[in-house]
């Protein structure tokens, strides 16, 4: 069972009946498992993670169990929710499960969630594989629930996506539902909020013994020589670095659990920490007065592996790590970089924004695929939603080229709107192009308000992007097929030379998710071909070439017809036809 | 202890069917008793890009990642991707490596150059090397489809997991209608000398 796979378990396990979040490598499959329970737990992909953490808080104060889902990132968006309900604590048990991306496989950072549980004050639980991934989450439930507090279960990457084998047990049946009314607890106003704030505190007084106490947390003597405090998938390797060393394993790590750290520390000759990413057990374990060694030895950006932490080991008993010459067959290899699949319908847009002198801020999706070469049309990226909000700005700054807002579809429902919302009422002027491919494909193809499904399959109402751009004000509304190489140029070249804002949904759903050709496929004539290589600035997989003539990958080809209309030899045809 | 964990890398490109057959391999080292850990690459990494995954088994497993020169086999479904990752083969390890080119769209753009001597590469490369054809055996079987188990078949030769577990876990990871084909394609390739 993968470490998502778990966590859902455990949800199931521990009585959760609703769940929340939004898409987001590596969380993404913990919501997609716990569906698979429905009907006895409700569940939905929510627009952003704010409203995830929101309806997860209103369904946990009527006293229902429940978790919310997201990426590191998207911890950013809920954190809101997040810091105002530990004042106003929860009645069924609410888990925040937050997975973090040391090494940055699928995101734009690499922030350590671990921050957070300080930050706003709630307990952390950290698995290191799959069978603490559904432990865990039923501790966390469990202190949830009794201590009235939101708590974050923090996984990474390398857990989520980890398989290992879990015992399954029963599940837990789940109380009533039912808000009991109560202002001076559910109402932070200041005259009820001080009072909140003095009671946070002493509860994180009453966790630190509990975290103490918790089987999440366990000391492993062995040698007594080194002793090793570490948590999540680096105890994994630290057990195999250092097999004779003795751990102090934190599962619970916030707060910290100073009565088990003194033990640990007191009881062996030399302490080191071994976390991935950001040096907070360190520190602490250094403020409780010890010689803590860490980040001195062990790497803090990036994630950790075997061969990093044998590195530490080398540098720690100061020996030379042997430097491995990599093999001299495996040099100058060509990379092979994700690319936009073949038939992927963004790819005429960056095409034809290629075509003009415009600046291009854009967003998180496939799509930043088009800032690659030889496509190379993307210009920024920051966080969701900032495809629109950052081209109002640029615009508004003074950039003398016009600027083009790009966004997906998910993305836009996640958090364009307001920035439309923006450019309509502060009467901006730049272009923004939503990338509809009706899901949110990047993560998974998961179903979002405009697909017109819910996550669990159900129909419901499909939200029209269009009708929100002109509710944001927008009175240039255009709807364009991207596969229309012409009639793709046309809309963007009309909407930049417009002295007014503009909305051009380019829609044509992802053949990667539908699981068919868009057409059919397509064949370069060598007598035709004139070698001009302009259908390789499309950047497809499926066009090959090697230094004589392009020729096209019959097995990758999706049909989407793109070469051959760049393609002015007219060289490129559909099988079957001269 | 560490000695007893078994490694094994699969790669290729997204698409290829690297997952499943990990997945076969996974549940079949779990059918035979151990204690199995297995990682994979999602998201971004799958657009076309290279795909890796690792499985790990013995009597107790804790990293799910292979350690570099560590791995019993090593199986690669396109060519150059066997010599990306050879550096997690052990130094006596096998290589399974699946006669086929995709070649990478920075070659195509003519920003990189896909080696022209990469037979005679993996050879030099790999001291125990299988070269095998596995989408021509898959197709002769029926389905190109099945080159991944076909490889699998000849990555099993490295391992110590009995016919019956591997058996089993084909039978469970694929559906019924394909199971004759992915017995027979595994069977290709554990056969093959």
């Amino acid at each position: 069972m993968s470490g998502n796979a778990a966590i859902a378990r455990g949800a199931y396990e521990a009585g959760v009946t609703v769940g929340t979040g939004y898409p987001g490598t590596p969380s993404t499959e913990i919501l997609e498992n716990l569906a698979r329970y429905a009907p006895e737990v409700y569940c939905e992909w929510s627009p952003n993670e704010k409203v995830a953490f929101e309806v997860a808080a209103g369904a946990s104060l009527g006293g229902a169990r429940s978790i919310v889902t997201m990426k590191h990132v998207g911890l950013n968006v809920a954190a809101d929710p997040l810091m105002t309900l530990s004042y106003i604590t929860v009645e069924g048990g609410l888990v925040a499960c937050v997975a973090d991306d040391p090494g940055m496989h699928s995101s734009q950072n690499e922030q350590d969630t671990r921050n957070y549980a300080r930050f706003a004050r709630v307990p952390l639980f950290e698995p290191s594989d799959s069978q603490e991934a559904k432990d865990f989450m039923k501790l966390a439930m469990e202190i949830s629930e009794k201590y009235k507090t939101p708590v974050i279960l923090r996984s990474t990457t390398r857990v989520s996506h980890s398989r290992s084998l879990v015992a399954q047990e029963e599940r837990r049946a789940p109380g009533t539902v039912g808000l009991v009314k109560n202002p001076s607890r559910f109402v932070p106003i200041p005259v009820w909020g001080r009072p909140m704030r003095q009671r946070l505190e002493e509860r994180l007084v009453l966790l630190k013994k509990e975290a103490e106490a918790s089987p999440a947390n366990r000391i492993e003597w062995r040698d007594r020589k080194l002793g090793i405090i570490t948590s999540s998938i680096a105890y994994q390797y630290v057990r195999e670095v250092w097999p004779e060393a003795s751990v102090l394993k934190l599962g619970f790590s916030y707060p910290f659990p100073d009565a088990l750290i003194n033990q640990f520390a007191s009881g062996i000759e030399r302490l080191l920490v071994v976390e991935e990413l950001d040096d907070i057990l360190e520190q602490h374990v250094k403020s409780l007065g010890y010689a803590a060694a860490g980040r001195k030895f062990v790497p803090g950006i990036g994630e950790l592996s075997i061969d990093r932490l044998r590195a530490s080991r080398a540098k720690l008993e100061g020996c030379e790590m042997p430097q491995d010459e990599p093999s001299p067959f495996s040099q100058d290899l060509p990379p092979r970089p994700p690319v936009l699949c073949p038939g992927c319908p963004h790819r005429g847009v960056f095409y034809a924004l290629g075509k003009h002198d415009v600046v291009v801020t854009g967003d998180i999706g496939c799509y930043s695929l088009g800032a690659f070469k030889p496509l190379d049309r993307m210009d920024s990226i920051l966080c969701m939603g900032a495809g629109i909000s950052m081209a109002h700005g640029l615009e508004k700054a003074g950039e003398p080229r016009k600027v083009v807002g790009i966004v997906g579809d998910s993305t836009f429902f996640h958090s364009g709107i307001t920035g439309l919302l923006d450019i309509g009422y502060n009467r901006g002027r730049s272009t923004i192009i939503v990338l509809d491919n009706r899901t949110t494909a990047m993560t998974g193809h998961q179903d979002h308000p405009g697909t017109g499904r819910t996550l669990s399959g159900e129909p419901t109402k499909a939200l029209s992007i269009e009708e929100f751009g002109r509710a944001c004000g927008i009175d240039r509304v255009l709807t364009q097929d991207p596969y229309d190489l012409d009639a793709t140029l046309e809309a963007i070249s009309g909407e930049l030379e417009a002295d007014a804002p503009s909305l051009i949904v380019f829609r044509a759903p992802c053949p990667l998710k539908e699981r068919k050709r868009v057409g059919m496929r397509r064949v370069v004539n060598p007598e035709l071909c004139k070698g001009c290589k302009l259908c390789l600035k499309l950047a497809c997989p499926a066009i090959e070439y090697q230094g004589e003539l392009p020729v096209i990958n019959p097995i990758f080809c999706a049909g989407c017809g793109l070469c051959e209309q760049v393609c002015p030899a007219g060289a490129i045809s559909t099988e079957g036809k001269p | 202890m560490s000695e007893k964990i078994r490694s094994v890398v699969l790669a290729g490109v997204g698409g290829q069917g690297i997952l499943l057959a990990s997945e076969v391999l996974a549940r079949a080292a779990m059918i035979a008793g151990y204690d199995v850990k297995t990682n994979e690459v999602h998201g971004m990494a799958q657009r076309g890009g290279s795909v890796i995954a690792q499985v790990r088994y013995g009597p107790e497993v804790y990293s799910p990642l292979v350690a570099r020169k560590s791995a019993l086999v090593l199986g690669a479904l396109e060519q150059i991707e066997a010599l990306r990752f050879a550096d997690l083969l052990a130094p006596d390890g096998l290589a399974v490596v699946n006669a086929q080119a995709i070649v990478p769209v920075t070659v195509s753009m003519g920003a990189a150059k896909y080696p022209q001597d990469i037979e005679s590469r993996l050879w030099k490369a790999f001291p125990k090397l299988i070269y095998l054809k596995a989408a021509e055996m898959a197709k002769d079987l029926g389905n190109i489809q099945a080159a991944n188990i076909v490889l699998l078949g000849a990555v099993s030769q490295g391992l110590d997991l009995p016919d019956e577990a591997w058996q089993e876990a084909i039978a469970a990871s694929v559906k019924e209608k394909f199971r004759e084909l992915n017995l027979k394609a595994f069977e290709a390739g554990r056969s093959l000398v």
